[in-house]
Order: structure tokens, then sequence, then C-alpha cells
């Protein structure tokens, strides 16, 4: 509360200075010569203001991020004897609760008695100067900077300086916070990937765990089986994805490529006006949407065809196939993979689609010029001078088609199983993750961690198909620029 | 509407030109091999040509001269019916190639382009090998009937378009990898070696460099002994060099259409007049 209220103050404070710093200088450009004045006397507000506002602001910001953490650490400066003879786990129990009493928030179940009890008050009165001590300190250091920054760039406005110049620097430097912040957290993502996963390797052998046939993380549970050999086998899982990423791309290429092909050789602007669009909603559809739509209508719909094909054939001379076709259930690789290449046929076609309209027209012309059909010129000309092109749309694809979840989640199944029978239920290493990771989950246990290990080998992979993708993409784009 | 001034019409039922270009005086009569009359375009609503009338002569090379947007390439596009692929477009009038109607329905356009080919103002080589580029006709056209058929084809192709000796040893890299000239020179290859009896060629060196297009023109003085050929061009001493006949369109009308000496020499219309001599344009 009492940062956002310093932080309107600074606002205003900063606000004020702006016209203070720009009255200057328009006091100032009016007694010299027009045009000898170097910056605007906005420019020179906007500096004035920047160095009155912006460091006291990072500094109160900063006090509010990481008081907590400074407060907890000089808690622990002088601990009392009571306090040093507990465990390492009591004592961050002890601190947590002190704090927690401190600021009137939900402690642990613990009972301090006898000089415990004396200690956590003593410990949370401090908890509770310090805290004070902490926001009025950064308060206070605000201002200072702030009446400092203020009286370091008032006197500097005059005809020569160069506020603008300053200004735009300002702003070249929050522009960068901005890319750096981005940059940053993906960096912070990977390290959490890696750190994890590490862990994880530890526990279980990362041969084991990218060659072993076995996905069983349940089993791991039991002490007696605590991360047993082959129990961590993630080859069914990637056999799952694979096999669901070959039929949603089956669905997926030839529908988004013909459709790409239609809309950019075929079309008429008016049809490509509203086809286009159309098609794109497709894109805009939440996947959960997809999933339910697999799960609850696709299923059901491709079982009941299965199983009536199946009751034809059975005493029939493929009566074993008949018998299995009668048995299969909702959850299926096709019924999954299906509903995900429906889904990712706006995803290639617009890609194509862009990629095909980059070919230029004077090669189509040229190729109808010489008597071609409409056809043969896709076929001979724009195709192959397309071809780099589409292939990266493509490899994009595959590298959703391997990260998406809810249809898979939805409607794949979870028994892992090595198989490319598209009617049989499989699992996919993201359904694995969010199985893992949903619900209560202690954190150190090789059940929970490999969830890290499973999502590293999916970063990689979908992170050097992407490269790939975007290298062909960049080399098709400088042939023809 | 000024008076539009179109020797055919002043020829009557039967005009027949006879080309006074000094190179080719007392030549041979050249029988006319395009016959196009009151001839309109629409794109969309707005009219791009109006009611052009001209014959184009067998063996021999036409200019068609005039400042931008006058409609000569328009004109030029409705002799192969590439117009067609224009959303929007509309040709009205008759062109006659040999006498039969391009414009008409038995006629396929995609036949018609065999026998009509083009050459475009910037260099389009397929992102193929040169001689698959060459071969490219013969290929979807189904001309020749064994490997060594088509290699003949494409060897005399090139030769034709003065090609061959720059390029016999390396047939098989990129024909996007040759100069601007060399590639200009590959697309014409590429339209002879279907046998066509017409080569359109729209400002085929306004994208080339002075010594690319002289060798251009004297390839163009070359093939007019077997082809007839229209060119539109910006390049005035362009159209005094290679062709015969010349026609002036200004505004989406034929101003007047002669024997290219006299068009140069003496224009009976006097914006010709202006244009040829650079008053504007």
């Amino acid at each position: 509360m009492l940062t956002w209220i310093a932080l309107l103050a600074l606002f205003l404070f900063s606000g004020a200075t702006y016209a203070f710093g720009r009255h200057k200088a328009q006091r100032l450009a009016s007694t010299v010569k027009s045009g000898s004045f170097h910056s605007l006397p906005g420019y020179h507000g906007s500096y004035v203001a920047l160095w009155a506002g912006l460091p006291a602001a990072l500094i109160v910001l900063a006090a509010a991020m990481l008081g907590g953490r400074m407060e907890a650490a000089l808690l622990r400066a002088d601990p009392p004897a009571a306090v040093s003879a507990l465990t390492p786990q009591g004592q961050n129990v002890f601190y947590d609760d002190a704090r927690a009493l401190a600021h009137g928030s939900q402690a642990s179940e613990t009972v301090y008695a006898g000089d415990l009890k004396t200690a956590i008050e003593a410990k949370a009165a401090q908890a509770k100067r310090l805290e004070q001590l902490i926001q009025y300190g950064a308060l206070a250091a605000g201002v200072v900077v702030g009446l400092a920054g203020l009286a370091l760039a008032y006197p500097r406005i005059g005809p020569t300086f160069r506020a603008r110049n300053r200004v735009e620097g300002w702003i070249a430097v929050l522009f960068l916070a901005c890319a750096v912040t981005a940059i940053l957290t993906t960096v912070g993502i990977v390290g959490s990937l890696v750190w994890e996963s590490w862990r994880f390797f530890q526990s279980v052998s990362p041969v084991d765990f990218l060659f072993g046939t076995q996905w069983d993380p349940q089993i791991a549970m039991r002490s007696d089986q605590y991360a047993s050999k082959g129990a961590f086998g993630a080859v069914p899982l990637f056999a799952g994805t694979f096999l669901i990423m070959m039929i949603a791309m089956l669905v997926a290429a030839p529908i988004g490529l013909y459709s790409a092909i239609y809309l950019s050789e075929y079309a008429n602007p008016l049809t490509r006006g509203v086809v286009k669009p159309l098609l794109e909603i497709l894109a805009g559809v939440p996947t959960v949407v997809y999933g339910f739509f697999a799960a609850l209508t696709v299923g059901p719909i491709f079982r009941e065809a299965f199983n009536n094909l199946g009751a034809l054939l059975i005493g029939g001379p493929l009566d074993s196939l008949g018998i299995y076709l009668s048995q299969v259930q909702n959850q299926m690789a096709l019924v999954a993979g299906a509903v995900m290449g429906i889904m990712l046929i706006p995803f290639v076609s617009s890609l194509s689609d862009d990629i095909m309209n980059a070919v230029p027209h004077s090669l189509r012309d040229g190729s109808l010029a010489m008597g071609a059909t409409r056809s043969e010129t896709v076929k001979l000309v724009v195709l192959p001078a397309a071809l780099p092109g589409i292939m990266a749309a493509m490899l994009l694809a595959v590298s959703r088609a391997i990260g998406e979840t809810m249809i898979v989640t939805m409607a794949a199944g979870l028994q892992a199983k090595t198989t490319l029978n598209p009617l049989d239920t499989v699992t996919t290493v993201t359904v694995q993750i969010v199985t893992l990771l949903t619900g209560d989950q202690e954190f150190d246990s090789p059940k929970t961690l490999s969830a890290f290990g499973l999502g590293l080998t999916l970063f990689v992979m979908t992170f050097i198909l992407n490269v790939i993708a975007l290298r062909i993409v960049q080399k098709y784009r400088e042939q023809y620029d | 509407m000024p008076a539009q001034r179109d020797d055919s019409q002043a020829h009557g039922s039967a005009p027949v030109h006879i080309t006074v270009d000094r190179a080719h005086a007392g030549g041979p009569q050249h029988a006319i091999k395009i016959r196009a009359r009151d001839v309109n375009v629409f794109y969309g609503d707005k009219q791009a040509l109006f009611d052009v009338s001209l014959d184009v002569p067998e063996k021999a090379v036409t200019a068609l001269i005039g400042p931008s947007g006058c409609g000569k390439s328009t004109f030029l596009r409705c002799i192969n019916r590439m117009n067609d692929t224009i959303p929007g477009a509309t040709v009205r009038g008759r062109i006659e190639l040999d006498g039969e109607d391009v414009n008409d329905r038995a006629i396929d356009p995609v036949i018609l382009r065999g026998r009509v080919g083009m050459v475009f103002q910037k260099p389009n080589p397929f992102p193929k090998t040169i001689f698959e580029n060459v071969a490219y006709g013969a290929r979807i056209h189904g001309l020749t009937t064994s490997k060594s058929e088509l290699e003949a084809l494409v060897e005399t192709s090139l030769k034709k378009a003065g090609l061959w000796g720059e390029v016999a040893d390396r047939l098989h890299q990129p024909g996007t990898g040759l100069s601007g000239g060399q590639q200009q020179r590959l697309v014409i290859a590429r339209a002879i070696a279907v046998s066509p009896e017409v080569i359109l060629m729209d400002e085929p060196c306004s994208a080339l460099d002075p010594i690319a297009t002289a060798r251009i023109e004297e390839l163009i003085d070359e093939l007019r002994n077997q082809y007839c050929i229209v060119i539109v061009t910006h390049s005035m001493a362009q159209a005094a060099r290679v062709s015969q006949k010349t026609a002036f369109f200004h505004l989406g009308k034929l101003v007047e259409a002669g024997p290219t000496g006299e068009i140069f020499t003496n224009p009976r219309d006097s914006r010709t007049q202006d244009y040829i001599t650079g008053r504007f344009g």
C-alpha cells in the first residue's frame, strides 16, 4: 500500500518537474534568437522529469520487491540460543512463523513454549520494526534521490544543452530493458528446466530415460521400487507423440497445402476474402475446445464406426480383425491425431499461402505464356520455387503438434505403449507432464522431476525443429528479395 | 474522338503492308499474321484500349511505342490472351491470328500460347536448371518423344537464342544464376523451343545494360526471318533500330501505324511527331 502511495506521489512529483523544466526552457528560449536553442522545451521538461522520477521509482520498487528477503535475512542475524538449538527445518519454520506473526498472516500450527515463545515474540517485534525500517528507509532514499535528480538536471537547462539527445538515450534504455526482460525470462525458463532435469538425472540415468522402453512413474511411489530401473523409460511417450504427430500431419499437410494452393492460385479476390478469414477462425478456436470435440464427438463416432465394421467382419475370413475392431475404445491415437490435424490446417495453409504469394508473379506469367495450364504452373513452377518455405511451414506445424497438450490429454489416453497402431490408446510426452505435475505432488521425488526431464527433451526437439525451419525460411526469403 | 489513323483502314479491305525499312528496302511483301479490329479492353470499369485496329506483318518486327500507360502492353497481352489471367479484365473486338479469332470459344488459350510465345520485361527464368528451363514447353506440350530429341531441341533453341556458346558446359546449373542479359536470352530460347509462330516481347531490354541490350537487339534482328515479332519498347531508338513497322499508342488509342522509316521521318499525326521528337512521354 505504502509502495503504491509512494509511486503515485513520485509520479505527480515527476509531472510537476516536467512542467517546471519546460517552463524554464521556454523562458530561456524566448530570450535567445529563434532556432539557436538546441532542444524543444518539452525535451528539457522530459529530461528533468526522468531524472527526478525514474531513479527514485526504481529504489521504491526494489524495496517493495526485495524488502521481504532483506527482512528475513536481517531477522536471522543474531539468533537466540533456543532457536539455534532447533534443526535447520525447525529454524526455517520458526522464522517464517515469526514473520507471519508480525504481518498478521497465516502461521504454521507449531506450538512454541518457554524460551521459544519469548524468542518468537521478540523476533516478531523485530520483524515489524525491520519492515517499517526498510519501507521508510526506501521512501526517504526515494525522496533524496528524486530531489538530487531534480537538482542535477534542472540547472543544466540552457540553449546549448542537448536535452533531446539525452531523452533519446533514456528511451533507448527503456526499450532495451523491455527486450532484456523477454530474454531473461526465456533464460530463466530454460535454466529452471535444466536445473530440475539435472536433479532428475541424478536419480535416473539419462540413458535409461532416453532409451528405456517402460514408462510407469507410479511404481516409483513405492519405496521398495524407488527409481527402479526402466520405470522412467521415455521411449513409449515419444513413440506416442510421434504417432499422433504423424497422423496429424497426414491430415494437416495435404489439406493445408491444397487449400493454400487454392487460395493463392485459383481463388478470385472475392472468394479469397471470404475463405481465408474463415479458415483463420479455425486457428482461433482454443485447443481445449478441440479437445472436447475430439473426446466427446469424434471419439464416439470413430469407435462406433470401427465397432460396426468389426461386427460385419466377425465370422468371415477376417474374423480376428473383426473382433479387434469391435473392441476399439473411444480413446485412440487416430482421434487425437485427426483432430490435431484439423487444428493445424489453418497454420499450414496460411504459412504456405504467404510463401506461395512471395513467389514472383512473373514466374507464373512466364509459365502461363508458355502454354502451361494453371495446375501445371503450380506443379512445375510455383511449388518447386516455394518448396523450401513450405517445408519450413511443415516443420513448424510438426513442432506445434509435438508440443500440443490439450487435445491429446482429452482424447488419446494415458497408457504408455510403444505402438504404431492408430486405433490403440497411446500417451504423449505432454500428457504425461500434465498428469505428473497436476494435483498435490512432492517436488523432490523422481516422479515429479521426471516431468522436467520430459520437458527439457521436448524443448530441445522443438527448438531444433524451429531453428531448422526458420533457417530455411530465411534462406528462401533472401532468394527473392 | 480525334481522328484515328490506321493504315489498315486506309487500305480498305485488303490491307497489305510493304515495309520500307532501309535494311529491307525492296524486300519481299509481308503477309498479315495478326489482324486486330476494334479491340477494346477494360480493367474493371477502366477502359485501357479504345477501338484499336492494327495489322501485324509476318516475318517482321513490329514495334509498339508510346508513353507509359498508353495501352501498348495491354494490346500485346491481348494477342496471347494473357489478359485472361488478370481478374476483371475484359477484351472486346476481333484479333485474328491467321484469320482465326483468338477470342473464339473454340480456341484453347493454352494451345494459343504455344503458338504465340512471350518474353517479359524482367527476365523470368524458372527456378530450374538452364536445360529444364528450355525444355519446359516441350515437356508440358509433349513435343519430344525421346531424351536425345529433347536434348537436340534444347541445343538448337539455345543456339538460335545465341546463348549456346555461353552455357553449353553448364546446362545443369540453375538458370537464375545467369546474368540479366543471359537470362533474357534464356527466356527467349525457352519461348523459341515450342516453335511459336509469333513472339511477343514486352520491353525485353528495359532491365538490361546497354551491352546486353545490343546483344538482344541483334538476336531480334536474326529471329525476324523466322517469326512474327511484336515488341513493346520505351526506347524510340530501339524501335527505329529493330522494327520494320511501328505503331504509336497514346492514351489507349492507336494514333498512327506504318513502316518504321516513315513514322520516324515523316509522321502524319502531330502527336507522333511530338512524341518521337521528345516533346512528351
